[in-house]
């Protein structure tokens, strides 16, 4: 089996002193997930990229988040997409990792949600080793350990991970080629521009909770409207020192007559329809 | 990506009793990014007939037009009103004529003929002429189209029902597709008037 070493990016070291817990056993770091059995072939770049094409993963999507005053806000579309075809208006985007961190999805469906339940573990197992909980910035590492570890293998990720710890309020951005980045402010997904637009228009430090929310929400919806590929509902969340809440989960089918009553009046329709 | 699938369409034309229905989504975009949603797939011809022209917006836009100009010619040398069975014929030469280099359309033909059976055809983009006795789709969102107009149509349907099962199907269809939708727009065409409606759908 091929596999690429790496001792220290991996994990924890296995020499009996430093697990005292006997935790490598139970799989802290990974040890039953980071050896895939690979396709038996000569040119593994150009299979996996082939593979690609026929797993083709959900990469319409609109995320973000940002950190202000009163904490974190996380949004997310619903939409999930094969080319062109809409194949779920109710994924969800946000992946609750434990009560005090967030993960959010863009990219392929299945990477995401497959990687980060495997970081819930190893944040789970970090607590039961160290009796207490692991920091964003700890956890966002791990995971860009991981996708550092598989980087070129084809993985697709976009994520976000944020959360609360003893430093106060956290966001990362880990992408599957290995990038990981800190930041008060990040859109990830096809709709992101768009979302970035609203977003850095109406972003203020000193922005109460219910106006954090409702640009969030906003954001996410003109990013829907504007993006084939995002859709569906808006679901935000909030994280403060006790953790996550989610605070808003709207359909946008009704979202769109809510912020424009008259479709007349929206600036998209200029001329009548009906007109022959 | 195909070329058909660049701005994005769904059409739907469902015969009735002495009625034909045809509508469309009003969704122009490219590619992902959605630029208007005020943009119809229907043209019409006279008041008897209408042509649905789903594919590459560039193309759609200077087939009605060509198609507009052949109609008034014929109008001028005839006298009369074309017939929706005479300008199905006529909609698949001018398409045949570009064998070799088509225009990116599929049109879908709806009128009523002058004894006031309706007429349905549909075409590929060099002219294969495929006429229906119940319903035709075409743009990005067929698929599920086909699906939905199979399960709601019902032979002999009154304007009003057609109506109906028109709207419903082009809504839940287009639904289903990242490239149409964004509202909709459906004609009824019976012997004496026109039933023109706009719809609201989801605006994502």
């Amino acid at each position: 089996m091929m596999r690429i070493s790496c001792p220290l990016i991996d994990g924890p070291a296995t020499s009996a002193a430093q697990d005292a817990c006997g935790l490598r056993e139970l799989g802290v770091g990974g040890a039953p997930v980071d050896s895939f059995p690979l396709p038996a072939v000569q040119d593994i770049d150009s299979f996996e990229r082939e593979v690609v094409e026929y797993v083709k993963p959900n990469h319409g999507t609109t995320t973000l988040g940002f950190i202000f005053q009163g904490g974190v806000i996380i949004a997310v579309d619903s939409r999930a997409s094969q080319g062109s075809y809409i194949s779920s208006q109710t994924v969800k985007k946000v992946i609750e990792i434990n009560p005090y961190l967030l993960g959010t999805m863009a990219g392929g469906a299945a990477d995401c949600q497959f990687w980060e339940r495997n970081l819930g573990r190893q944040c789970r197992l970090y607590e039961l080793a160290n009796g207490k909980r692991i920091t964003v910035r700890g956890a966002s590492k791990l995971l860009a350990n991981t996708m550092f570890s598989y980087r070129g293998m084809g993985l697709s990720m976009g994520t976000m991970v944020a959360g609360w710890d003893e430093a106060g309020p956290g966001l990362y951005y880990v992408d599957s080629d290995g990038q990981r980045t800190k930041g008060k402010l990040f859109s990830v997904g096809s709709g992101s521009l768009y979302a970035y637009g609203v977003l850095d228009e109406g972003y203020r430090w000193d922005l109460s909770v219910e106006e954090a929310v409702e640009l969030g929400l906003r954001s996410i919806y003109h990013a829907t409207f504007r993006d084939a590929a995002s859709g569906g509902t808006v679901s935000v969340y909030h994280v403060t020192q006790e953790g996550w809440t989610k605070v808003r989960g709207e359909d946008v089918g009704e979202l769109h007559f809510r912020f424009y009553p008259d479709p007349a009046k929206h600036p998209c329709n200029s001329v009548d329809p009906l007109a022959v | 990506m195909s070329i058909f699938e660049y701005n994005g369409s769904a059409i739907v034309a469902m015969a009735g009793k002495e009625c034909v229905a045809i509508g469309s989504d009003l969704r122009f975009g490219v590619q992902l990014q959605t630029l208007a949603t005020d943009y119809k797939k229907i043209y019409k011809i006279h008041d008897q007939l209408f042509l649905g022209l789903a594919g590459l917006g560039t193309d759609a836009e200077t087939l009605s037009q060509r198609f507009a100009f052949k109609h008034n010619l014929y109008r001028l040398r005839e006298e009369r009103d074309i017939k929706p069975s005479a300008f199905g014929q006529m909609v698949s030469a001018t398409l045949y004529e570009r064998r070799f280099g088509p225009y990116f359309c599929q049109p879908v033909i709806a009128g009523l003929e002058p004894d006031g059976t309706p007429y349905l055809c549909g075409m590929d983009s060099i002219g294969a002429q495929e006429t229906a006795k119940d319903f035709m789709v075409a743009g990005t969102a067929t698929d599920s189209l086909l699906g939905i107009c199979e399960s709601l149509w019902r032979p002999d349907l009154g304007p009003e029902e057609l109506f109906e099962t028109v709207s419903q199907a082009l809504l839940s269809g287009q639904d289903r597709d990242c490239l149409a939708g964004w509202g909709a727009v459906v004609y009824v065409i019976t012997k004496d008037k026109v039933i023109a409606r706009t719809l609201k759908g989801r605006m994502d």
